[in-house]
Formats: structure tokens, C-alpha cells, sequence
């Protein structure tokens, strides 16, 4: 009720609720996720120590030395660049993948609301078949289903592995974007529609201008969601050889000569990075929820 | 039940001729008739109650009169334009007939004077700085100044009827409907609205009522019409409506009401 809220041209209106909010701060770390971070280290660190080959007593002093299995703690730390790399890799297929799912699944959704018949039913259609498959079959469909390249006009595009896992997440997402657009669709109250009728907007115009944007505040919590889902599965993408940070683990971990006391750390190193990333979104999901549920 | 049929008339429509002209009018939701042959007219700068008991088909009716619901049978000419054609003008009638709903409905994801705005610039495609001044001098008119820049969530639901109002009124409409429009308020803040109403039907405006408050209607309307299980069953100027009521039917609800 303050003016302070309502000054005009405030940046995204319709993310901000209808009364007066508290602030929602991006979730800091506190002494908690401190402790929960070292009962883990601690669980991993055991787990690799009790895998750990009875050591053989040192023929000599001089062997000892130039023998000496790198601790693990410092095989992540020499390897932690490449392995980082990988990871930006992941990130950047779940962000392409969620944009290019988003777009398509936008359409998609408004296809499931059409006024034509046939269109609804195929992106009806479309929409279950996608949703319900499970993700590494789709990724395997993409990438054994699409050329390795195409041939558009003679000018040849090239369709490298990542490109088509990008493809494959996209379209789970795609397909639960579009039901999730269906869904806040149909949260709108019906009073909209015929408020926005009686004042002569055409069907396209009211979707666009009045439905569409309260949608936006409906999806993002279960949009982040997906996100942070996407993210976490990039990680299939192994098993089709894309050299995502998996596939990197794997990789180091044969290149250390596959000791097993090192699995756990590496493993726990890609899992930790993945965790960091994700649980600020699931936080900031779970508050925006929250947030939203305020009723008007 | 109403006056003498001018159903026939023609295109050419002349403002001595009722503004709105309700013949015969039938309308089914499955196999429910809501409404069994429903007749009226409204002359222009006329207001008009319609009352009744819930589930009379009063929503129903005017909901028909900006085509909102379409019609199983019957003819309604508003301005001489039939609503029932499958080739009306939609936009047309619509700039023509403004309506206000029960629940407010503003677009919650915009500001007061942005509902107000919204309509005449992206559907009539007026020039934006003319609706701007046209839409701050009707935020002014229902009492809302200081409030142009709140979104509907921040109003009451007195303050938010009166910017429907006004997002209404901006399309400059001959006629208004207005649907129950105090039965979502508070006792209080009920009076404030109904201002407004006044106000507008004392500058001449065209307005069909659907109400219960029956003090408002006996002051305000030129004519009451009184609906109960899909027909009309007595149609009078107030004071002889709420004074002499003819119909049983009339008089149990009044008696039940007053």
C-alpha cells in the first residue's frame, strides 16, 4: 500500500506481488550448509580411505618418495581446471537446452489452447508423447535420429554430438513447458477473458497482452524447477560421449590409473559442484513460491 | 410483457428508437433454459434495474446484450445492430456496450491507469497521449486520483470497481452494463460505487443494472424490470413497482427483501 510501491516503471511488474513483500535476497550459505559441507568431505574422505590398498612398506626411503600415491585432495586440485571445464559445458547445454525447450514448449502450449481442432490435438499429442518418455531415451533418439549434419541450400550445417544432446534435453523440456503453460493458462480466471473480451480485445490480442503475462509469474517457480532438473540430467550426456564433466571424471579418474580410493573424491567433486549450483535455485524457487501463495 | 415489438426495425438506427431492444429472447446451457423468451427495451440516457432472485437468468440476459453469451433464439438490436448475427461486428458492439463485472476482473499485472489505457490503445488503436489525458480525468471522475499508479492488488474492492469502471467507460460506450457490481463489496465501501453509478446515470449515460440493492434502484432507475425463472414478470417505473407490486411472485421476493 506504500507509494514507495507505487512509483511507475518499476522493472518486471509482474513478478512483484500484490502487497507489500518482504525482500527476497538470493539465499546465502550460512554456518549450516558450512557443517552439512564437512559431515559429507568427511563421509567421502572415510570412504576413500577404507578403499585404500593396504600400503606395501616402502623397499627404500628414495622409492618412497617418487612412489607415493598423490592424495586425493590433490588429484582434484591438479585436475579441478579440465573438470571446471566440464562443468561449464554442462551448465551451457542446460541453458541451451532450456532456452530452446522454453521457446518450443511456449508454442507448443498455445498450441495445446488453439481454437483449431487438429492443431490442438497434435500439440496435445506431441506434449504426452515427450513428457512421458524417459529422458536418456530421448537423448538417444536424438542423437542416433539426427544427421551428423545437413545440407541446407549447399551450405552445409554441421551437427556436432553437443548440439544434439542440446536437442535431446530440449525436448522433455519443450514438453513439460507446454503443460505447464497449459496449466497457468487455465489458472487464469475466466473474469480475464471476458473482462478482456467485453473491452473488444480479439482471442490472440487477450493471450498476448492479459493471459500470457500473469502466466509468467504462475510458471517461474516450476520453470526453475525444470532448470534445475535439465541441469542435473546433463550429466547423461556421458553415456553418449559428449565430454561433459561425467565424462571428464571418468576420464581422469583412468588417468590417475584408476585407483579406487579416487573415485569417491572425484565423483564427490562433480556431485558437490552440481549441488552448489542447484540448491540456490531450489531455494529461490521454494521462496518465490512461497511469495506467490500470498493471496489478493 | 414489454411495450409494442419494433424488433423490425431498420439499419438505420435514430436515438428516439431504444438504444436497446430485447425480443424473444431464449437462451439454453445444455438442456437448462435460463432464459424463456426474455423481451425489453431501453431508451437512451435511461436507467434501467433488472432484480430478481438468484439463478433468474439476470447475469445470463445482460451477458447476451454485449454477446458475451450468445443467444439459442431471439433478437437483440443495440443501436439497430443485431447482436445475434453470425456476421456482427464484434468490436464494433463492444465500443458500443461497456460492461462491469461482479468481480472487478482488472488485469492484475497492471497498474490503475493502465487498465484504464489498455483498451483504447490496443484495440481501437488511439493515440496514446489523448487516451492518457481521456483516462486521468476518469480516474478523476470516480475519485481515484493519487491512485494511477497502483496495481489492483494495492486498491480495495471499492477502489478497484471504480477503476473497472473507468477502464470501461475510456472505450467511450453508448451503453453500460453493470452486473452485480457492489454484490463483491463491502457494506461500506458499497456506497462509493454506487456514487459513481449515479453520477453516471444522471449525465445521461445509457445504464442497464443487474442489482440487489434496492434503495439504489428505487432512486436511481427509470424502470425496473423484475426476472424470476427465466422470464420477465413485471416491468414498472419504481415507485409503482416497489409501492404496487401486481404479481404474487413480486411481492413474496419484496416482502422477503424490503
Amino acid at each position: 500500500m506504500s507509494d514507495a510501491f507505487a512509483s511507475p516503471g518499476r522493472p518486471m511488474a509482474v513478478l512483484l506481488p500484490p502487497r507489500a513483500p518482504e525482500p527476497i535476497g538470493f539465499p546465502r550459505l550460512t554456518w549450516r550448509h558450512g557443517l552439512f559441507f564437512v559431515v559429507a568431505a568427511v563421509l567421502i574422505a572415510s570412504m576413500a580411505t577404507a578403499q585404500t590398498p593396504p600400503a606395501q612398506p616402502p623397499a627404500s626411503a628414495a622409492e618412497a618418495l617418487s612412489t607415493a600415491p598423490a592424495t586425493p585432495f590433490s588429484v582434484i586440485i591438479k585436475w579441478s581446471p579440465l573438470l571446471l571445464k566440464g562443468f561449464a559445458f554442462n551448465i551451457v547445454i542446460s541453458i541451451a537446452a532450456m532456452t530452446l525447450g522454453t521457446v518450443t514448449g511456449v508454442i507448443l502450449g498455445l498450441g495445446q489452447i488453439s481454437v483449431n481442432p487438429i492443431v490442438r490435438k497434435v500439440s496435445w499429442f506431441l506434449t504426452q508423447f515427450f513428457r512421458n518418455s524417459p529422458w536418456l531415451v530421448l537423448l538417444f533418439f536424438a542423437m542416433f535420429m539426427i544427421p551428423f549434419q545437413f545440407n541446407i541450400f549447399g551450405v552445409i550445417m554441421p551437427f556436432p554430438d553437443w548440439v544434439k544432446a542440446i536437442i535431446g534435453f530440449a525436448l522433455p523440456v519443450m514438453a513439460n513447458v507446454s503443460e505447464l503453460l497449459r496449466g497457468a493458462i487455465r489458472s487464469i480466471p475466466n473474469g480475464q477473458w471476458e473482462a478482456a473480451t467485453s473491452l473488444g480485445f480479439t482471442r490472440t490480442q487477450t493471450i498476448w497482452q492479459i493471459v500470457l503475462p500473469q502466466c509468467v509469474k504462475r510458471m517461474l517457480p516450476p520453470w526453475m524447477n525444470l532448470y534445475s532438473l535439465i541441469t542435473m540430467a546433463t550429466v547423461l550426456a556421458s553415456v553418449v560421449g559428449v565430454t561433459e564433466m561425467l565424462t571428464l571424471t571418468a576420464q581422469v579418474h583412468a588417468a590417475e590409473g584408476g585407483r579406487p580410493e579416487l573415485f569417491a573424491p572425484l565423483y564427490g567433486f562433480a556431485g558437490f559442484c552440481f549441488f552448489l549450483y542447484c540448491y540456490p535455485i531450489g531455494k529461490l524457487t521454494q521462496r518465490l513460491e512461497r511469495r506467490f501463495n500470498v493471496k489478493t | 410483457m414489454a411495450t409494442a415489438p419494433t424488433a423490425d426495425a431498420a439499419p438505420a438506427w435514430t436515438p428516439d428508437q431504444p438504444i436497446v431492444s430485447v425480443r424473444d429472447v431464449h437462451k439454453s446451457f445444455g438442456g437448462f433454459e435460463v432464459l424463456k423468451g426474455v423481451s425489453m427495451d431501453v431508451k437512451k440516457g435511461e436507467a434501467i434495474c433488472i432484480i430478481g432472485p438468484s439463478g433468474s437468468g439476470k447475469s445470463t440476459l445482460i451477458r447476451c446484450i454485449n454477446a458475451l453469451v450468445e443467444v439459442t433464439k431471439g433478437s437483440i438490436l443495440v443501436e439497430g445492430q443485431e447482436v445475434n448475427d453470425p456476421k456482427l461486428d464484434q468490436l464494433a458492439l463492444r465500443r458500443k456496450v461497456g460492461m462491469v463485472f461482479q468481480q472487478y476482473n482488472l488485469f492484475p499485472h497492471k497498474t490503475a491507469l493502465q487498465n484504464v489505457m489498455m483498451a483504447p490503445i490496443n484495440v481501437l488503436k488511439q493515440d496514446k497521449r489523448e487516451v492518457e489525458e481521456r483516462a486521468r480525468k476518469l480516474i478523476a471522475k470516480v475519485r481515484l486520483t493519487g491512485k494511477e499508479n497502483s496495481y489492483p492488488g494495492e486498491l480495495s474492492g471499492g477502489q478497484q470497481q471504480r477503476v473497472a469502471i473507468a477502464r470501461s467507460l475510456c472505450m467511450r460506450p453508448d451503453v453500460m452494463l453493470f452486473d452485480e457490481v457492489t454484490a463483491a463489496l463491502d457494506p461500506e465501501t458499497v456506497k462509493e460505487v454506487l456514487v459513481t453509478i449515479r453520477e453516471l446515470a444522471e449525465e445521461g449515460m445509457t445504464c442497464i443494472l443487474v442489482t440487489h440493492e434496492m434503495k439504489f434502484a428505487r432512486d436511481v432507475a427509470d424502470h425496473i424490470y423484475f426476472t424470476d425463472k427465466g422470464v420477465i414478470v413485471e416491468h414498472a417505473p419504481p415507485a409503482e413497482f416497489f409501492d404496487n407490486a401486481k404479481d404474487e411472485r413480486t411481492k413474496t421476493f419484496l416482502g422477503q427483501i424490503l
